[in-house]
């Protein structure tokens, strides 16, 4: 089944350490749920017993961007709201994934309009566009999946030396 | 006696200076005057004792864009006692503001703030015109009809985006 297949013999296995840091990585990819409308019920419905996000690692939705690898954008994201987004995935740790799951954010959608921004990929590092007007919590998963590869590819060095971003301090707010 | 007629009696009977226009339509009443009224009118159709129009549950404007008065000011208030709701309708000029309600309904206050947001229209006394809805030095208002539906480009900031 998992790892205890690859325990044959002596119980030892080679690897790289790239692998196996990709390999937990991708295994528990915990997610930032950023549900601003409509989408956020798709992305609901994608933790329940039926769909399971469990099942890839990902039911622990984080509620602080401190604790999580993967921001999940569900939703209309307006010039007023895009501060915030950018401001939660600035405190998420690196290194750091996005989803935007949606028509509106990832181009607006149907509010072709002056208060909502035309796709977030304008203010974030966008990684999977995820189409639908909500997309079903399978194709979430299916973003999910396709995260995990992307993970999986990644080189462990690739993400020694990131600096830190200097945040400003915003006194009362 | 139905709503119309009582409106009618009622105001005509309290202020007969003053020149209503008193309008049905599809059953909803419409009250148009002078706009230098509407706090003292208002304030009548609040504290009667037969109206009692106690809830003030809209305040928005209409934008004409070409005509001479360019906007009007709608006001929907209702009755708990006679349980129908009436509209108020007062014409502003672009370059004028009108007097603020929000002493006579408490809610009128935020209804105003986005009434003002929207349609750039300023109530005179208001105890904290800011924007509602958008960002404070946002310098449009975007339900006129001369503001372009995809917005001023670089009017609203977004957030940098690095790396
Ligand atoms: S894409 Fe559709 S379902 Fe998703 S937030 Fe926009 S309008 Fe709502």
């Amino acid at each position: 089944m998992g790892l205890e297949a690859k325990l044959t013999k002596d119980g030892f296995f080679t690897s790289t350490v790239d692998a196996l840091v990709a390999w937990a990585r991708k295994s528990a990819v915990w997610p930032m749920p950023m549900g601003i409308s409509c989408c956020a019920i798709e992305m609901m419905a994608s933790g329940d017993p039926k769909y399971d996000i469990a099942r890839f690692g990902s039911e622990v939705m984080r509620f602080t961007p401190r604790q999580s690898d993967c921001m999940i954008v569900a939703g209309t994201v307006t010039y007023k709201m895009s501060h915030v987004v950018r401001k939660i995935y600035d405190q998420m740790p690196d290194p750091k994934w996005v989803i935007a799951m949606g028509a509106c954010t990832s181009s607006g959608g149907m509010y072709r309009s002056y208060s909502v921004v035309q796709g977030i990929d304008q203010f974030l590092p966008v990684d999977i566009y995820l189409a639908g007007c909500p997309p079903r919590p399978d194709n979430l998963l299916n973003a999910l999946m396709q995260i995990q590869e992307k993970i999986g590819r990644s080189k462990a060095r690739d993400y020694q030396d990131i600096p830190l971003p200097e945040l400003p301090v915003i006194q009362n707010n | 006696m139905d709503l119309k007629e009582l409106v009618t009696k009622k105001l005509t009977e309290k202020f007969p200076q003053i020149n209503f226009d008193i309008t049905d339509y599809k059953d909803q009443l419409a009250v148009t005057f002078d706009k230098q009224h509407i706090v003292t009118i208002s304030d009548f159709l609040k504290n009667d004792e037969d109206l009692q129009f106690k809830l003030c549950e809209d305040v928005t404007a209409v934008d004409w864009a070409r005509r001479k008065k360019r906007f009007t000011v709608v006001y929907h208030i209702f009755s708990l006692k006679l349980n129908s709701r009436i509209r108020i309708k007062v014409d502003v000029e672009e370059t004028e503001n009108i007097e603020s309600v929000s002493s006579v309904w408490k809610t009128a206050n935020w209804h105003e703030r986005e009434t003002y947001d929207m349609y750039g229209i300023t109530f005179k006394n208001h105890p904290d015109l800011r924007r509602m809805y958008m960002p404070e030095e946002f310098e449009y208002h975007p339900l006129r009809k001369d503001f372009p539906l995809m917005g001023i480009p670089g009017s609203l900031p977004l957030p940098k985006k690095e790396n």
